[in-house]
């Protein structure tokens, strides 16, 4: 899905989102009022420049417009892999967009994610995945790496990869896999601006993502094992 | 006499369990879900590849000078401390936990890989529920202290998660990235990155440039009483997570992009910072680079 053709879809009402190179961000109007747009499109790779203008464009939100809900757009294929990146500390980059983001949960701001294109590592852990919900439309593809090279580092077989990722959400890239691991709440069919603004409309809970991929069968003990963690955790 | 080295207890040789022991007041640990709870991963046994009855995560309470701290510490003899379902779920249990009952502080001991590649999916999805546990507990006033200095390092998703604590305290020998030498030597080639090359490798992850670029707030010896002595300062120095401390940090972040965004290698970005003698740096010890560099590395 293309950024013009998702803005019109979230936005029937009328929207001031531009693009400046990778990083989407403006101002839309919806039932419940403006609320701030913020992301990447293009596959983006989120490098050291792309995570600091990031950060930037939540941080005026929460200067200028103190509770306005945001809503992330989610288009990236990771971090930018780079010495030169590494060299100037991109994880404190990314750290930097990650806190930021938790500082907008923390003052009341509403984050809703919309993953449209790719959603992968480094470039979806400190904005997307750090939303209150987090909803992909159709043809979305969140993934870690691609079986190839994950052969490589892990030292199992390509052929052994690919023949257990057909059978497990753990393994497989996609939207399948995610949602049954409770990564991703729901996948939004047209007309996309109704299940925005429902989205919006709900009030922000907790992190519910473990329970939710205990329910459906992805990931059996998350949930459980933080639970007895939280409460007390004896043998 | 023997040298001062010689009395040192290694961070980097011990296990992650000897860390908490000797990083807490003495027999003041309690863990939870101990390897006798024999919690271990659903994901490993259908790639024939063997599980730990801790999934390398060793997570409980202890006193720290007398007071309580929370402890998470990550084994990197199991799967390079990458972190799977169980192991990130335990991470993200002793954070809420601790946002709920409001401990003195938190403790990472960090030695992690990042995700754990054979559960790549639930890996990423675990790595973010830590991230968000930190920084909920960092937003009910929590300080939650990173330390790295083992043989790992810490990479991918925990990079970032370390980049998010209040403090955090660097070894030498520790190394803080995202994309590790190994991936990006993987993915973009040995031109990008020769990760055999060592020198090269801890310049541009390890703790001596982390701690002069201002991302590591304490550089120590490899000596567990060495992180000590951090924790308990930066356990005493919390970075509030309020709007004007994000501005601030927004705007070193963007000098340092300025100042260094053109550099290369490790030695210009020394170079530019001032550092007068840029051998000195891979030639001396931690506490010499303090005291010599101290006034012109940059701080967050």
């Amino acid at each position: 899905m293309t950024p013009a053709a998702l803005l019109d879809a979230l936005f029937p009402a009328g929207h001031s989102v531009r693009a400046a190179g990778p990083v989407l961000a403006g101002t839309a109007r919806t039932a419940a009022g403006d609320v701030a747009v913020i992301g990447t499109h293009g596959a983006a790779e989120v490098g050291a420049e792309v995570a600091h203008r990031l950060a930037g464009e939540l941080l005026t939100v929460l200067r200028s417009h103190p509770g306005r809900p945001i809503v992330l757009l989610v288009d990236t294929r990771g971090q930018r892999m780079s010495r030169r990146d590494e060299l100037l500390g991109l994880a404190g980059y990314l750290g930097h967009l990650a806190a930021t983001v938790g500082l907008a949960r923390r003052r009341g701001h509403r984050l809703v994610a919309v993953i449209f294109g790719e959603a992968s590592s480094g470039g979806v852990l400190p904005l997307g995945f750090m939303a209150d919900e987090i909803h992909a439309v159709e043809g979305a593809r969140p993934w870690v790496m691609a079986l190839p090279a994950m052969a490589r580092v892990t030292k199992l077989p390509l052929e052994r990869l690919e023949a257990l990722s057909r059978g497990s959400a753990v393994l497989a890239p996609g939207l399948e896999s995610f949602l049954r691991l409770g990564g991703v709440d729901e996948t939004w069919a047209p007309p996309l601006a109704p299940r925005l603004e429902a989205a919006l409309s709900r009030p922000a809970g907790p992190d519910r993502r473990a329970e939710a991929g205990r329910e459906r069968g992805g990931r059996p003990l998350a949930a459980e094992v933080a639970g007895r963690v939280v409460g007390g955790g004896g043998g | 006499m023997r040298p001062a080295a010689l009395d040192r207890r290694s961070w980097r040789e011990a296990t992650a369990r000897r860390r908490v022991a000797a990083l807490l007041d003495p027999g003041s640990f309690a863990e939870w879900l101990p390897p006798a709870a024999r919690v271990t991963s659903p994901h490993l046994a259908a790639l024939d590849l063997p599980v730990a009855f801790d999934d390398g995560a060793v997570v409980g309470e202890g006193l720290l000078d007398r007071r309580r701290v929370f402890v998470a510490a990550q084994e990197g003899a199991f799967m390079g401390g990458a972190v799977g379902e169980v192991h990130g779920a335990k991470l993200t249990g002793l954070l809420r936990r601790a946002a709920r009952e409001r401990p003195a502080g938190i403790l990472l001991l960090l030695d992690s890989g990042g995700v754990r590649l054979q559960e790549a999916n639930a890996g990423l999805i675990a790595v973010s529920e830590v991230l968000r546990a930190v920084l909920e507990a960092r937003a009910v006033g929590v300080p939650v202290i990173g330390l790295i200095g083992g043989a790992w390092g810490c990479f991918g998703g925990m990079g970032i998660v370390a980049a998010c604590c209040d403090g955090l305290a660097m070894s030498e020998e520790g190394r803080l990235g995202v994309s590790g030498p190994d991936v990006l030597e993987t993915v973009k080639g040995v031109e990008e990155l020769d990760a055999a090359d060592r020198a090269l490798v801890w310049r541009t992850y390890g703790g001596k440039h982390r701690w002069l670029l201002g991302d590591a707030d304490r550089l120590v010896a490899d000596d567990v009483a060495a992180f000590r002595v951090a924790a308990l300062e930066l356990l005493a120095a919390p970075r509030p997570l309020e709007l004007e401390a994000l501005e601030a940090e927004h705007r070193t972040l963007s000098e340092r992009l300025e100042t260094f965004g053109g550099a290369a290698d490790a030695r210009e970005v020394w170079a530019a910072l001032g550092v007068r003698d840029l051998d000195l740096v891979a030639r001396c010890e931690p506490d010499e680079l303090v005291r010599a560099e101290g006034a012109r590395r940059r701080t967050r």
